[in-house]
């Protein structure tokens, strides 16, 4: 054959191929969120990406500075909407380290309980929408969903809501637990494990799940620390760095529990670190539980209305279920902050997003931002 | 072998179907709106106004203090004072409110209105089946809408609705007592004139 | 962790020509923070990365803050001629404090489980000069923070990799955060009867407002 018959189309040499790009835009199923990545892709592979949200910023910052230190505590339900109670803990203790009240000890005990119950609900709420993304149609999910519900409702017969709990105060709690709520939790805590249990032998073992995460989205611990990364994600890649035992808030110092670290960093890791840290939080809950004791739940100085701190700043912050939640307040002697400012673990994790996904196929750029386990809410505020 | 996991996968999700058929632990749906959940005491969802006795206006408890509207968060509630008072149940004349709106849509249920009001008059419901057709009319409730009256609230919280009942009982009483007694304080001069 | 005082020490001495002044912080937490001038400050932050005593590899949270200028009236006492008399006579006098856009980094160790370390950094007006040197090629980490201060407060970051709007749409062309913002009218939809809401929402429902 000459050459004149062979078709132009295969005469092109194969390098001047296009690059696409794809939008996976705002409304997806697997964005967790109105989340938007814009994908630059080579054949399958990821060659650039760029988060864009921004979707649901309903600028709390701003609102703040209108509403008093008590107003906006609801506000921080909506934070991160699936760990209200953490965020409620976070807001109190940077306004109590401003004010200078001292919360007592069972307010400490009460808080300890339900920051790890809510550990629990985000790991597995996490876990099985990990597994979502990866095609697995929704029952690890609804496994998940199962447990959570017994944690929500006991949610509910103390707080008042499922979600948006609104409990911590500024000086310790909003009410006192009703009778029966430590015998209900100890029961839940005790059956626990077994469904961890059942979720480990359905998940773990599963080829395709390991074949889908290991070596999938690596993060060096280099890259980690200098990005800000937190949480779960950053002891995946081996950096021991707990805030629950760094700062020792609260009365954590005097739990027993460990932290899992990971060794490769990848999205395997990140699933077994959350399923381990299920384990260890179940762990201080049982101390927290038989441990708590009687006793006043508010300081006595702490006002409800009218609150005014010194002028002056403070930082603070807390491991939550995602990293680690900040607030930084600037007070001007006035009932409402003048700065008021989160520090959203989701959104600093999504910085290094980019440099796990290139080099991967798109499916893989679904699951590791999965395993980022960002919340809308917080990243957009 | 290869599949190992995934075969002991399966046996865990046959085990949960098979289950659901006996176990009521695996079964976890509720047929809404045949099966209803029972009710938890302490949920919250919207404000509602208490009043007490028969007649919806004379009882309501009331005041127009407007602490409920100040701290608000989304400021839903908006409340103009009457210039007319009404007595109160220990019988001090108080102010009561001409208008008490609470817009529905903008309330987000974080119970700060409850916990700061000084008269216990404003109290969370539990009522969630509130979509109507029309955002701004149905969903803006005023002081008719949202009065219900105390036995209702002793039904949804009862715990602490009977303790408030009690301590108004007990402040009814010290209040009639002491009117009693100071009527009897005011009989002795009035007697020596008409013993002569 | 070293004192303040020590590390604006051995900052000055690292860092020739660096400026440090100590800010207090007057509430409970006691947590006051470094003042930089903007021209050494990259220098200074990676002397803070680098060195093997203080290690501050992470940083945690990068803030803007809006100080616009007050006037504020003071009662100082000053000697004046009242008649023959030289006379210490109280008199108002009024003070403008300077107007800044601000941006407050902290920073803490994870190598040396220490923190946090609060720097400051002020631009020069909230006007036109409103660039501060960015630390993301220093910390990864204040790369998102960065573009939402320059999102929200309109501080420009030199140095910056991708400097453009991060949580409000790209046309969008006032900044939010502003103490002097001023929302457009048609902002709240839901006209709950609160006055000045309802009667600039009016003004944008077609055959009048609903409630």
């Amino acid at each position: 054959m000459s050459a004149s018959t062979i078709p132009s189309a295969l005469a092109e040499p194969a390098s001047d191929h296009q690059m696409l790009e794809v939008s996976l835009g705002p409304q997806h199923p697997s964005t967790h969120g109105v989340f938007r990545m814009d994908v630059v892709l080579d054949g399958e592979e990821v060659v650039k990406l760029k988060p864009v949200f921004g979707y649901l910023h309903r600028n709390h910052e701003k609102i703040a500075e209108k509403c008093t230190y008590l107003g906006s505590l609801p506000y921080t339900d909506r934070l991160d909407y699936i760990c209200s109670l953490t965020n409620n803990w976070a807001y109190a203790m940077t306004v109590e380290k401003l004010a200078g009240l001292v919360a007592p000890e069972r307010a400490e005990y009460i808080r300890v309980i339900l920051s790890e119950l809510t550990r629990l609900i985000n790991h597995s709420a996490l876990a099985g929408f990990l597994l979502q993304d990866m095609g697995a149609l929704g029952t690890p999910l609804m496994y998940a969903f199962r447990e959570r519900e017994k944690i929500l409702d006991l949610f509910e017969s103390l707080t008042g809501a499922r979600m948006m709990c609104n409990y911590m105060r500024f000086g310790g709690c909003r009410c006192d637990l009703p009778p029966g709520w430590i015998e209900q939790t100890k029961n839940l805590v005790a059956n626990f494990p077994k469904f961890l249990d059942e979720f480990e032998s359905l998940l773990t073992g599963n080829e395709i799940l390991q074949a889908r995460t290991e070596g999938v989205g690596v993060l060096t611990p280099q890259l980690a620390v200098n990005a800000g990364v937190t949480g779960p994600m950053l002891r995946a890649t081996g950096v021991n760095y707990d805030i629950r035992k760094v700062d020792a808030y609260g009365v954590y110092g005097r739990f027993n529990f460990r932290v899992p670290l990971g060794e490769r960093g990848d999205v395997f890791d990140r699933y077994m670190i959350r399923i381990l840290e299920m384990r260890e939080s179940l762990k201080i809950l049982d101390q927290a539980l038989r441990d708590i004791p009687g006793g006043p739940i508010m300081d006595p100085k702490a006002k409800l209305r009218n609150l005014r701190p010194k002028p002056g700043e403070v930082y603070g912050r807390i491991e939550g279920p995602k990293g680690e939640l900040g607030f930084y307040l600037i007070s001007d002697g006035g009932p409402n902050p003048y700065r008021y400012r989160i520090r959203p673990p989701s959104l600093i994790n999504l910085t290094i997003l980019e440099d796990m996904c290139l080099g991967q196929t798109i499916a893989d750029a679904v699951v590791i931002l999965g395993s980022v386990d960002i919340v809308l809410g917080e990243v957009d505020r | 072998m290869n599949g190992l996991g995934i075969i002991k996968g399966m046996v865990e999700t046959a085990r949960n179907f098979v289950g659901s058929y006996h176990d009521a632990e695996r079964l976890t749906t509720v047929q809404y709106p045949e099966q209803k959940l029972p009710p938890v005491e302490n949920a919250r969802t919207i404000p509602f106004l208490v009043f007490d006795g028969d007649d919806a206006m004379a009882g309501l408890r009331c005041t127009a203090c407007v602490i409920c509207e100040k701290e608000c968060p989304p400021q839903c509630i908006y409340i103009v004072k009457d210039q007319v008072k009404k007595p109160d149940y220990v019988g001090k004349m108080q102010v009561q409110p001409k208008v008490f709106d609470i817009d529905i849509s903008v309330c987000m249920s974080c119970g700060i209105c409850v916990e700061v009001c000084p008269f216990d008059a404003i109290k969370m419901d539990q009522v969630f089946e509130l979509s109507t057709g029309d955002r701004f009319g149905k969903l803006l409730l005023d002081k008719k809408q949202l009065a219900k009256p105390n036995d209702y609230f002793v039904k949804l919280h009862k715990t602490e609705a009977t303790e408030i009942d009690v301590r108004r009982e007990e402040d009814k009483r010290k209040a009639e007592a002491a009117a009693a007694a100071k009527a009897a304080a005011a009989k002795p001069p009035a007697a020596p004139g008409g013993a002569t | 962790m070293e004192t303040l005082e020590q590390i604006k020490a051995r900052i000055e001495a690292a860092v020739p020509g660096a400026r440090v002044e100590i800010v207090p912080n007057s509430s409970p937490a006691n947590q006051p923070s470094l003042l930089l001038d903007r021209g050494h400050a990259r220098a200074v932050a990676e002397f803070l990365r680098d060195d093997p005593a203080l290690a501050f590899d992470y940083a945690s949270n990068a803030t803007g803050v809006d100080w616009p200028e007050k006037t504020i009236k003071e009662k100082i006492k000053v000697k004046k001629m009242v008649g023959d008399v030289e006379k210490e006579v109280e008199e108002v006098c009024e003070r403008k404090t300077p107007a800044y856009l601000e941006a407050v980094y902290h920073l803490y160790s994870m190598a040396r489980k220490h923190g946090p370390l609060i720097l400051r950094l002020r631009t020069e007006n909230r006007a036109d000069q409103v660039t501060l040197p960015s630390l993301t090629p220093v910390w990864r980490s204040c790369e998102f923070q960065e573009r939402e201060i320059f999102d929200l407060y309109g501080v420009h970051f030199e140095g910056h990799p991708d400097l453009r709007r991060i949580l409000m749409w790209p046309e969008f062309t006032d900044f939010p955060m502003r103490k002097d913002y001023v929302e457009p009218d048609d902002y709240e939809y839901e006209p709950t009867p609160h006055d000045d809401v309802l009667t600039r929402a009016r003004q944008h429902y077609p055959g009048g407002a609903p409630a």
